[in-house]
């Protein structure tokens, strides 16, 4: 193809846009909300999920070894704790950490009673779980432990966590397909209709003599634009909405910012600007290359 | 003699012996009810300006779809300029086609583009360099005595202008034959006289002609040739013929 076909081509897709300026804008507009609503769904679960799982890293199962246990042999079972993939962080505690922990919280200066550590055999691991449903096996693992003389967890936190989390999972997961799905097809179906209305265009391009080629890929890069402009504008708005209402959560509810855990914007969106493209460039150039297609047969 | 090379020859040859354009025996039946097409055989010479006349139902609507192979026959065969059309793969009709300057009643214009972007659009799609469409489109405007209208939307000109449009539009690439679907049909007298005068200078120029029409004044004033069709079949073929009634 000759360098001033394809730039005519890439003129025409260009001026198609403003042409047709009211199925453009329609186009735009449904693409648009489609993936406004998309968007702000995504941010919404995969900001509940950041929380419930920043929450269940939070569970710790504290591990308490018998009395005489060498430290060499709590080293070893350290070790072994942190191979087991239930497990993200093992942080070890020393019989004095613990005192000195114990002090600060309740005792204050009120310290002169004791001249030696009454926690001597306190020396404990405080293991965090990848998941609240895998505490079960864990703590399982831990009491066959000889040497482990107590294993101190909680079951109502771990089993809510647990359920919560399958619940978000099935929820999200859900929505984000029946989104998915509805932008799908109001996307494709805008296209395909945009382009119907312009059957007679096509047809007297191809009595005169034009490849399918020349005729699609005008159409073609019209819908990608459209796509990518709708693409643009809802991206464009949850940026900025999202950064200013986390900084507004954050000021509003300094207290809960153990819980509020916010996804950065940068996290967000490293996943949901390529579906998004995809979605609106992939419809635009598969629902304007399928349509016209359907009418080449001339 | 390379494949390509030999095939043109035959064309030629096909050409040469059964002339530019050749149905032999071509019937073609729609899903249902009688044959639009019903046995025709047709041979049309190089430079001929040939009128197709006969009353709707007649088949000559079909004649021109199988001539631009928008259709196959359902029997018999169509060639034109030596190919036989009903072999051609979908990928090559467009080659095909842009032999064939095409004109139809109602103008077929692109409504959103000008006088000058419909008629350089015949030129783009056969990929002639920006330049020589700028000197080529000015030229075939001025022939049909459009030259100050280039800037015109088609909603802007009269009838008898836009069919003037069509008309540089089909000849712009210089095609071997044009073949025009009543052309006169939504144009006044004086517009339909214009309209035939041009394809009378496009024929003496080397064009072959055919013309659809209903326009029986203009039939009987220019003593071309005249194909009668009726019911599918061709009634009549005269050199310097007239329009003959139905009854």
């Amino acid at each position: 193809m000759k360098i001033s076909t394809l730039l005519y081509t890439l003129r025409q897709g260009v001026r198609n846009i403003f042409r047709n300026k009211w199925f453009s804008l329609a186009s735009i507009a449904t693409i648009s909300v489609c993936l406004f609503l998309f968007g702000i769904f995504y941010a919404i679960i995969m900001n509940f999920q950041h929380m419930v799982k920043t929450a269940e890293k939070g569970l710790a199962v504290t591990v308490f070894f018998n009395e005489g246990t060498s430290d060499l042999r709590i080293a070893e079972i350290g070790d072994l704790i942190r191979l087991r993939t239930e497990v993200s962080e093992v942080k070890f505690v020393s019989a004095d950490e613990a005192w000195d922990w114990f002090k600060g919280k309740y005792l204050g200066e009120y310290t002169g009673g004791f001249p030696t550590n009454p926690l001597e055999n306190f020396a404990n691991y405080e293991v965090h779980l990848n998941e609240a449903s895998m505490q079960d096996v864990l703590v399982t693992y831990l009491q066959s432990i000889p040497e482990v003389r107590m294993v101190k967890y909680s079951d109502v936190t771990a089993a809510a966590l647990s359920g919560v989390d399958l619940i978000i999972a099935y929820v999200s997961l859900g929505i984000i397909v029946i989104l998915l799905a509805v932008s799908v097809f109001l996307i494709s179906n805008t296209v395909t209709i945009g382009i119907s209305v312009r059957q007679e265009e096509i047809g007297i391009m191809k009595y005169i003599g034009a490849t399918d080629f020349f005729v699609r890929a005008p159409f073609v890069i019209e819908g990608m634009l459209i796509g990518a402009i709708g693409v643009g504008i809802p991206l464009g708005i949850i940026y900025v909405l999202y950064n200013r209402i986390v900084q507004y959560a954050a000021a509003t509810f300094p207290m809960l910012s153990n819980l509020l855990s916010f996804l950065s914007v940068e996290e967000i969106f490293s996943v949901l600007t390529p579906v998004s493209l995809g979605m609106g460039i992939g419809i635009g150039f598969l629902g304007s290359f399928t349509t016209v297609r359907k009418h080449l047969r001339v | 003699m390379s494949r390509k090379e030999e095939k043109r020859k035959q064309r030629e040859r096909m050409i040469e012996e059964n002339g530019l354009i050749y149905l032999e025996g071509v019937s073609k039946v729609y899903s249902a009810g009688a044959p639009a097409l019903n046995g025709v055989t047709l041979h049309i010479n190089r430079g001929e300006f040939v009128f197709i006349v006969g009353d709707s139902g007649s088949g000559k609507s079909t004649l021109i779809k199988l001539l631009l192979r928008e259709l196959t026959a359902t029997s018999g065969r169509v060639w034109v300029m030596g190919h036989d059309v009903a072999k051609l793969p979908h990928r090559k009709i467009p080659k095909f086609r842009r032999n064939l300057g095409i004109v139809f009643q109602d103008f077929r214009l692109l409504k959103d583009r000008n006088v000058y972007d419909n008629v350089a659009f015949a030129q783009r799609i056969v990929e002639i360099p920006t330049k020589e469409i700028r000197r080529n489109v000015p030229s075939i405007l001025a022939t049909v005595g459009l030259a100050g209208k280039y800037k015109a939307r088609p909603k802007q000109l009269s009838g008898g202008e836009q069919q003037r449009v069509a008309l540089a539009r089909a000849l712009i690439n210089k095609p071997s034959i044009l073949l025009a679907d009543e052309p006169t049909g939504n144009l006044d007298p004086k517009n339909s006289w214009e309209i035939m005068m041009l394809l009378e200078e496009i024929n003496e120029a080397g064009t072959t002609v055919i013309v659809v029409t209903h326009n029986r004044e203009i039939v009987n004033a220019m003593q071309k040739r005249v194909v009668t069709m009726k019911k599918g079949v061709i009634v009549s073929d005269e050199e310097e013929g007239e329009y003959i009634d139905e009854d």
